[in-house]
């Protein structure tokens, strides 16, 4: 699948990312950098909606305008944790008012396909839409699906991909509560280096304009892509292996591993073993410090790959060993979360 | 199509029975599973559900649960169902089958109960992340053991039947050669409030189709089918082939469908496309009918433009309630019992047609050849889904 067009919005903009300029946060939970949404989205539209749409919104158009494409033949969404702004409005309207007197508005903006269904009304898009939520395998899910459409003889061209996930005023700071996220004092750009249980998290979106061949306007591709709901660390390495070897990759022709450190010493082992054996020689990033975790932020991942194959550079805030510099040609993505919901993405140079 | 996908298996749990046996005695017997809330907590004693009249205890209890389990109700109603679907499909390993889960509320009906009590009671905490719908089929992935690819999709009222679209692709494209596709969903007073809200959830019992519905009633269900490649399946009993498929976008709102019903007949048509069919091969249609005035007249006006004439059509919601992310598992359900019987099953509580489309769905119990179903689930967000189950050869 090639990658004809995408954009990104995250708690870090892209300048900063390549200026080796990246922004540090003392709160556990920080949101996505302000993006000029009125550039994309009519003032009257932009009131009615929740940051997940806008941010989904915005990257969808950006995507679809550098690969030149009006309207994609579907559009594929990954969504962990969907429209939580407006299912908090609504269920705190039920809890308020004791089930009475309550509005619509929220409720029909709460369904996790908002995204999607608001992109194809935006678009006049009436293809393929669909959209996955499957915790921290959410956007792979979609990257899945998309690469199905090509194999399949449906006349499928192009495939508008994404993943967003936004945060939540009250639902959000739940994870306080639950172990999901550090207590005390944080300095987010520190905590990979952390001796403590739990992550920090934000929200953005990412999406990609895939095409099934290459065009003029190609500048990466997307090989690959697996999902594992449970995986021990022992049979984690022998699917990566096979899944490089389907790929035609020895492992040390792999040139960088963009891996899901957030910090989590319950959690974090998955990555440590993979750093210290399977990928000694290879250059090792690490992203979440910058981003924090959340369900979708592995589009970020494959947004950060896509783009360093493309200027061909290194974001040096992002190393985590001190391997000399390749010129980069193929990298795998691995993730996971509270050791669940595994992927692999493999991504190349043309 | 290249690799022919059949059905080995299903299970099923709805408000007219606790198993496949059960829900179909009700289908042949014209018995609804229409109820005032006795279960689920609301102010809302007039509004008529879909009710399965087994509390979560009871539910946790038949699966021998751990008593700090984290299950949602989903989940309860899921593993059940399930399990009846492996059983049906002799199904004892699972190390690579895969498993596609439609759900929209998650676990909702937790996070309505604790919002307000996470703060201050932490036993409670573990439903935390059951809000969104990964968490449930997590839970029911975890009971079973199964690992590897595990996903799921959640497009509202059409999830499970684009889950079973995807599983059939997943086949199809040799990605795997067994899958469990379905979906399930439980009552909620945020949903049942969500569509009191818009004026479209009926005070009386539904009427599908009919010019006097007055909108719909929420049900609740889980309902899986066991999907094999015809290597797997060659010394099974085949239920049925998922044979088409097509999901399309109306593009026009996100609550209401559009006047023409431009993605249904989309939908519709892809799915007859991909099945290589004709619209006459089409023996029966188990119809989206929710009972709301828009979507009714939506889908009629649709199914008017796909076919010249008309097959008999019912929508068993008139027994269910309508059964969000659910209502496409169990709507497939009963087009292969129908396929497997010969029969169709009424649309209950219809007497007189929509003046502008004039059709009239099947009202009793009618025995048929029935070589091909058609069944319609559409969503919120303009999502459109059309599937075809055909008779085994």
């Amino acid at each position: 699948m090639y990658i004809n067009g995408m954009a990104s919005i995250a708690a870090q903009t892209e300048e900063d990312l390549f200026a080796e300029n990246l922004q540090s946060f003392s709160e556990n939970i920080f949101p996505a950098t302000s993006v000029n949404y009125k550039e994309y989205i009519k003032p009257m539209m932009l009131r009615r909606m929740s940051k997940t749409i806008k941010m989904g919104l915005v990257t969808a158009k950006r995507a679809l305008n550098e690969a030149g494409v009006d309207v994609p033949d579907s559009i594929i969404v990954g969504t962990g944790e969907g429209c939580k702004q407006d299912t908090e409005k609504f269920l705190e309207n039920i809890l308020d008012e004791n089930e009475s007197f309550l509005t619509p508005t929220a409720f029909i903006q709460s369904t996790h396909n908002t995204v999607g269904g608001q992109i194809a009304l935006d678009l006049k898009c009436t293809g393929y839409n669909m959209t996955y939520t499957q915790n921290s395998a959410s956007f792979e899910s979609a990257l899945i699906d998309a690469k199905l459409q090509f194999t399949e003889e449906m006349g499928t061209r192009c495939v508008l991909v994404g993943g967003v996930d936004e945060i939540a005023r009250i639902s959000t700071p739940f994870y306080n509560l639950d172990g999901q996220l550090k207590a005390g004092e944080i300095n987010t750009a520190k905590i990979l280096q952390s001796s403590s249980e739990g992550t920090i998290t934000s929200e953005g979106a990412a999406f990609f304009l895939l095409s099934e061949i290459r065009t003029q306007d190609s500048f990466a591709e997307i090989s690959d892509c697996m999902i594992y709901r449970n995986i021990s660390e022992e049979k984690l390495q022998e699917e990566i292996s096979w899944f490089l070897k389907k790929n035609d990759l020895k492992i040390d022709e792999l040139d960088v591993v963009i891996l899901g450190n957030n910090g989590d010493t319950r959690y974090d082992h998955y990555y440590q073993q993979l750093q210290e054996d399977l990928f000694k020689n290879t250059l090792q990033l690490g992203y979440k410090n910058w981003v924090g975790d959340y369900n979708t932020v592995t589009a970020y991942a494959c947004w950060l790959g896509a783009e360093i194959l493309k200027r061909k550079e290194i974001p040096q805030q992002l190393k985590l060993n001190n391997l000399p510099l390749k010129q980069p040609t193929s990298i795998l993505v691995y993730n996971q979360y509270l050791g669940k919901n595994h992927s692999l993405t493999l991504l190349r140079s043309l | 199509m290249s690799r022919s996908v059949a059905v080995t298996g299903m299970g099923i749990f709805s408000a007219i029975g606790k198993n496949l046996e059960e829900n179909h005695r009700s289908l042949i017997h014209g018995k609804h599973g229409l109820s005032y809330p006795e279960i689920l907590e609301t102010v809302h004693q007039n509004l008529p559900i879909g009710e399965i009249k087994s509390t979560n205890s009871d539910l946790a209890d038949a699966l021998n649960l751990d008593k700090n389990h984290a299950f949602t109700r989903a989940a309860l109603l899921g593993t059940i169902a399930l399990k009846e679907a492996l059983q049906n499909a002799k199904i004892e390993d699972f190390i690579n089958i895969g498993f596609v889960n439609g759900n929209s509320v998650g676990g909702m009906d937790m996070t309505e109960r604790f919002y307000r009590e996470y703060e201050s009671n932490p036993a409670n905490r573990r439903f935390i992340q059951a809000q969104h719908p990964g968490f449930t089929t997590e839970q029911i992935a975890g009971y079973f053991g199964i690992d590897n690819y595990v996903t799921t999709i959640s497009t509202a009222c059409s999830s499970a039947a684009n889950a079973v679209m995807l599983g059939a692709r997943l086949i199809q494209s040799g990605r795997l050669d067994q899958v469990i596709v379905g979906g399930t969903d439980c009552l909620s007073r945020f949903t049942l409030n969500g569509f009191n809200s818009l004026m479209i959830y009926s005070e009386d019992f539904p009427k599908p189709f009919d010019s006097e519905r007055k909108g719909l009633n929420l049900g609740e269900a889980a309902a899986y089918l066991v999907l094999e490649s015809a290597d797997f399946a060659k010394n099974k009993e085949v239920l049925g082939y998922v044979s088409g498929y097509g999901n399309a976008n109306d593009a026009f709102h996100q609550t209401a469908s559009s006047e023409n019903g431009e993605g249904a007949y989309l939908a519709m048509q892809k799915a007859l496309e991909t099945a290589n069919l004709n619209p006459h091969h089409i023996d029966y249609i188990n119809a989206h009918g929710t009972a709301t005035q828009n979507n009714d007249l939506s889908e009629s006006r649709a199914l008017i433009r796909i076919f010249k004439e008309m097959p008999a059509f019912s929508s068993t919601k008139s027994f269910t309630g309508h059964t969000l992310a659910a209502a496409g598992a169990i709507e497939a359900v009963f087009s292969l019992l129908a396929i497997k019987h010969q029969q169709i099953y009424p649309n209950l509580n219809f007497n007189s047609a929509i003046s502008d489309t004039r059709l009239r769905p099947v009202t009793e119990l009618k025995s048929t050849k029935i070589q091909h179903v058609l069944s319609n689930s559409f969503g919120f967000g303009g999502n459109c889904t059309s599937l075809i189950f055909s008779k085994d050869e």
